[in-house]
């Protein structure tokens, strides 16, 4: 097969476009990226097959019809894109309502345990001296503010 | 607990049983498959020595469950827990010492490990116990980790893990003393041999009963049983002996010199087990035949006389309320039967005729009086130890029972029949095997079959209370000499307590697990930096590396191609790159969302140009429900995004979105370049009329030829749909106001007096639209149900007529708002959702029921009056459940994303900062 350079354009742009978007902090960036991902995996997938004419018999020769296995796959990711999509889009309302923002946070754990290596100390530095359960280190998010 | 005791006394009395048979010299075997693809049994084999282990397993353990009955109070917390954690260890146990594969064996070695870890750290709110019981499993493990490796390198040379198979294939040479010191490593963890005394005593903070079991009758004998049944094979190996014997001495003589040294009753016991332990270790590893008969006896008086000194310790504690031997006074006085038992366990252990441990010892010195200069080192350690064993064994006896000057009487409760008479019972166990020591019957009979492994060496050494004169008889009467002038050197002075052990493997233990504890927070702190772009961005530089490095170095590129099919995709194609462009380049959401939109459009157009209409169809419908998703989403977000980052993080984003860009553009073009065979698809047509029963091929591999795929494709958007409406209903009850049957209090009035009465002043609704959408809606849903049926043979389908059901409803919802919504479709998302997962799993499973595959459809032709042809085929019903869900994802999405965020939105349940301008953006991590 020879490969259709507006095909291959395509998925470079959406590819190149989404994985920018998705790097990025607002999750409604994130969101639009992965939608852009999303179609461009879809391009990749139907540039396997050949093109033609519809895939239903009756209606061509089969000898000219596109190539209906990689449509059938689009065919379910496009719909599981768009579930994922809603929730993505419900999770960035979510953190809107409760941060006052829909940026993706540092994982505040993690942050815990840099500063334990900064320390020099092991993961029960305080509970050698107390029963106490290690205080959690405050997020330093000035969003969290927000309501 | 005494029922539960029955249990092990079962397997006492099945273990008799066989004594016929183990007397004789033959073993009783029973094998099960276990994982037969991998030549893995169930293969036991009970032989002598494993023999009296399981009755010391069995006997000790249910005697030592009655005695939990009384050391415990009936309702104390746990008791159930540890009385089934007590069983299963001696389960494990009992497994341990008669699986005949070194698998099984190993399997069954962890176990009784996790199985004493839960019971050491019976009490989890103390802290004492808790570490005690992580370091007895960390040290045991790490030891039964090594163990398993050395048995995988004897199992895999002799190409078979049967005990009985390994010993006669074993290599030879370096590989072998691996092995040997790998195991060793095992073996000398678990039964707390020098370097690994430690956990011993720490592990004493389990409660008493434990530690009579696991600390002197059951878990730690496993280390020195294994040495009993691998030394007949490894003796002549060169580290084997060696190590056991230099580490059995080490653990025997300081052992046996901080057991002096302890003023706790319980812990001078467990360094007294630890000294034990390697004392018997020595004897076992002696490689003759009266060591291993000498060793199997000291392991067998060892356990009777410990436990039962355990089992003392207990009743102590629990009548004065202490173990500390400067705080009790007078009580063999008080309590002559309980000082009575532990007086015949003492003497057992020290060495006394008439008792087993007096045989046993005598056996022991005998054993080592000849041989080469090893042997000659040995007796001196082991007369040593035993003095010294003497010595703790009168200061235990001294600081349990005596009266000191100066202290009053201890008050003393009562001590029951019951709770007494498992330790008398045991103690008598050892006096009774050291009368019957010499006969044909008893001790001597069954332990030198076990002994009856090495060759006899002219005289046969036989167990017994009287050998005459003989020189061992001579050592005996020294060491207990010996052992009563360090008794009364020790109790008189308290200055010689300053000597202390110069090694602390428990010190080294702590580092090292600090050390590992360090590394890891150093390790995780190093690479999680808990920023997700920045985990993104390493993936993604991965896959740049790794797929653009395969596309330059492997190829190969076509060196033809095309640059496009029709025109058309060249303007379709340009559409898209300027959308897609514009869309990454936005500031405000909304034209980011719309140009994302354009793009999708454009791809849309794509499909069509390719010859897809069903994919074109879908991703039309798609984008417009992601349109309205965001409108409804984006009309409470801030309108702009919030500010970009530093410039140089951008630019690296940038950066590596187009390197990704550029391999997937490469991917593409090799990939397609490289295709060159026949597609699979070009099967279908004819398989899709013949076995599908429909002429759209795509809808046939969706319900049919690839239903699995749909399958769990739907099960997807339940899951997400269930996701949104968690999200947005939150953790109140909101999530009962989903319910079409519970509307919120329709803005517009009732449902019947629509129209009727004039608007409220403000109100957003758009008359003309509703209006409108109300004339139309029916339609719609009509052309969706004519979608969903004709979707067989023509584009369409479940998916394309689900969605433009779901945009009429959109359509109703953003005309008049929820209350519209709930007219329109007065039904529960949730069970929209149900009902579809239902019927379409529903087809799959009655397709199985009537015989056929999961899944497979059957094509119905009949005729109907009026009618006419039908042409039916049952994979309908399973795109009857695909509409229904979703639908049933976009009525769910209205009402989240729609209806519950007008609610927010009216009861002011938002962020006051949401209504226009952002907060500070957090400062940029990555």
């Amino acid at each position: 097969m020879t490969p259709n350079l507006v095909y291959v354009i395509v998925i470079g742009v959406l590819f190149g476009a989404g994985v920018s978007l998705l790097l990025e902090r607002t999750l409604t960036r994130v969101l639009i990226g992965v939608i852009l991902l999303g179609n461009g995996v879809n391009v990749l997938i139907l540039m396997g097959g050949m093109p033609g004419t519809p895939p239903i018999v009756g209606e061509t020769a089969q000898d000219r019809m596109s190539d209906s296995l990689p449509q059938a796959m689009i065919l379910t990711a496009i719909v599981i894109t768009l579930g994922i999509t809603a929730f993505l889009l419900a999770l960035a309302y979510r953190s809107w309502q409760l941060l006052g923002h829909d940026e993706v946070q540092d994982d505040a754990e993690d942050r815990r345990i840099m500063d334990l290596a900064e320390r020099d100390e092991g993961p029960h530095a305080k509970e050698h001296d107390s029963d106490d359960p290690p205080t959690p280190v405050d997020d330093v998010a000035p969003g969290r503010a927000g309501r | 607990m005494y029922a539960v005791a029955l249990v092990p006394a079962a397997t006492f009395a099945w273990a008799l049983t066989h004594t016929g048979t183990i007397r004789s010299g033959a073993a009783v075997t029973e094998t099960y498959p276990w994982v037969p693809q991998l030549g893995q049994e169930l293969a036991f084999r009970m032989t002598a020595f494993p023999w009296v282990m399981v009755l010391l397993v069995s006997g000790v353990g249910a005697l030592v469950l009655a005695y939990s009955a009384h050391y415990f109070a009936a309702d104390e917390w746990g008791l159930g827990r540890f009385a089934a954690v007590f069983l299963a260890f001696a389960g494990a146990m009992f497994g341990l010492v008669v699986a005949d594969d070194l698998l099984l064996l190993y399997v069954f070695w962890e176990l009784t490990t996790v199985f004493s870890y839960l019971l050491i750290g019976h009490d989890p709110t103390r802290r004492a116990s808790r570490w005690a019981a992580m370091q007895a499993l960390m040290v045991t493990t790490f030891g039964g980790l090594a163990m398993l490796v050395g048995f995988i390198m004897l199992g895999q040379h002799a190409d078979s893990y049967r005990l009985s198979t390994v010993v006669d294939h074993l290599p030879g040479g370096a590989y072998l003393v691996v092995a040997l010191v790998l195991i060793l490593l095992g073996a000398l963890s678990k039964s707390a041999l020098f370097p690994f005394s430690f956990w011993l005593p720490a592990a004493m903070a389990a409660p008493t009963p434990v530690s009579a079991y696991l600390h002197a009758a059951a878990m730690v004998k496993a280390g020195v049983f294994l040495i009993g049944v691998l030394t007949p094979v490894f003796a002549s190996d060169s580290p084997w002996q060696q190590i056991i014997w230099v580490c059995g001495a080490l653990a025997f003589l300081f052992g046996g010199w901080t057991a002096l040294r302890q003023t706790d009753l319980k812990l001078m016991l467990a360094y007294g087990t630890v000294s034990q332990l390697g004392m018997i270790g020595i004897v076992l590893a002696g490689g003759t035949r009266t060591a291993a008969l000498a060793g199997a006896a000291l392991l067998a008086a060892h356990a009777l006389f410990k436990a039962t000194l355990f089992l003392v310790v207990g009743i102590v504690d629990k009548s004065t309320g202490t173990r500390q031997i400067h705080s009790l006074s007078g009580l063999g006085a008080r309590r002559p039967a309980l000082a009575a038992v532990a007086v015949l366990a003492v003497a057992s252990m020290i060495g006394l005729p008439p008792t087993f441990g007096f045989v046993a010892k005598e056996a022991m010195l005998e054993a080592f009086w000849e041989g080469d200069a090893w042997y000659r080192v040995m007796l001196v350690c082991l007369i040593a130890g035993s003095a010294l064993t003497v010595a703790y064994g009168l200061r235990f006896l001294w600081g349990a029972f005596a009266r000191k000057p100066g202290l009053d009487d201890s008050p003393a409760e009562r001590v029951g029949l019951g709770f007494l008479s498992p330790a008398a019972l045991l103690a008598l166990a050892g006096l009774a095997a050291g009368l019957t020591a010499g006969l044909a019957a008893g001790p001597d009979g069954i332990l030198s079959v076990y002994a009856g492994r090495y060759p006899g060496t002219g005289h046969i050494y036989h167990l017994a209370l009287w050998h005459g004169l003989t020189p061992a008889l001579a050592m005996s009467a020294a060491v207990f000499a010996a052992g009563l002038l360090i008794y009364l050197a020790t109790n008189r002075t308290e200055a010689w307590k300053s000597v202390r052990m110069p090694l602390t493997a428990k010190e080294v233990y702590r580092r090292a697990i600090g050390g590992v504890d360090r590394l890891a927070v150093e390790l995780t702190g190093g690479t999680q930096r808990g920023s997700l772009p920045f985990y993104l961005g390493v993936i993604l530089i991965a896959l740049v590396a790794l797929g653009g490095g395969l596309l330059i170095a492997g190829g190969p590129w076509p060196l033809e191609a095309r640059l496009f099919d029709t025109p058309l995709q060249l303007a379709a194609g340009g559409a898209i790159v300027a959308a897609v462009v514009s869309a990454a380049l936005a500031r405000r959401r909304l034209t980011a969302m719309i140009l994302a939109g354009v793009s999708g459009y454009g791809v849309a157009a794509l499909f069509v140009l390719h010859g897809a209409p069903d994919l074109a169809l879908t991703q039309f419908l798609v984008e417009t429900v992601t349109m309205v998703m965001f409108v409804l989403v984006l009309r409470r977000l801030p309108a702009r995004f919030s500010e970009r980052p530093l410039k140089k993080v951008r630019r690296f984003r940038v950066a590596i979105g187009i390197a990704v860009g550029v391999v997937a553009a490469g991917m593409a073009y090799v990939a397609v370049g490289a295709r060159q065979d026949e597609p699979v698809s070009t099967l279908f047509p004819d398989l899709a009329v013949s076995y599908g029963g429909g002429e759209n091929i795509v809808n046939v591999i969706l319900v049919d030829i690839r239903a699995w795929d749909t399958m769990g494709e739907i099960a997807v958007l339940l899951v997400a749909a269930t996701g949104v409406a968690s999200l947005i209903f939150g953790r109140d009850r909101a999530l009962l106001r989903r319910g079409g049957s519970r509307p919120a209090p329709p803005k517009t009035g009732e449902h019947v007096r629509w129209l009727a009465r004039p608007e409220p002043e403000g109100s957003r609704q758009a008359i003309i639209l509703q209006v409108v959408t109300r004339l139309l809606f029916h339609t719609i849903v009509l052309f969706s149900i004519y979608l969903l049926f004709t979707g067989h043979n023509d584009p369409g389908g479940g998916f394309a007529g689900g969605l433009v059901a779901g945009l009429a409803l959109a359509v109703r919802y953003l005309a008049g708002g929820r209350a519209e919504l709930n007219a329109a479709a007065p039904v529960d998302a949730g069970r929209l959702l149900g009902t579809g997962l239902l019927i379409s799993v529903g087809t799959g499973a009655a397709a199985m029921l009537l015989g056929g595959e999961v899944l497979q459809s059957a094509v119905l032709d009949f005729h109907l009056p009026l009618i006419g042809h039908v042409h039916f085929v049952t994979s309908v019903f399973f795109d009857i459940g695909v509409y229904l869900i979703v639908i049933g994802l976009v009525l769910d999405i209205l009402r989240s994303l729609g209806a519950e965020l007008d609610r927010h939105h009216e009861s002011g349940d938002e962020p006051e900062s949401g209504t226009g301008t952002m907060p500070v953006p957090e400062k940029e991590a990555a």
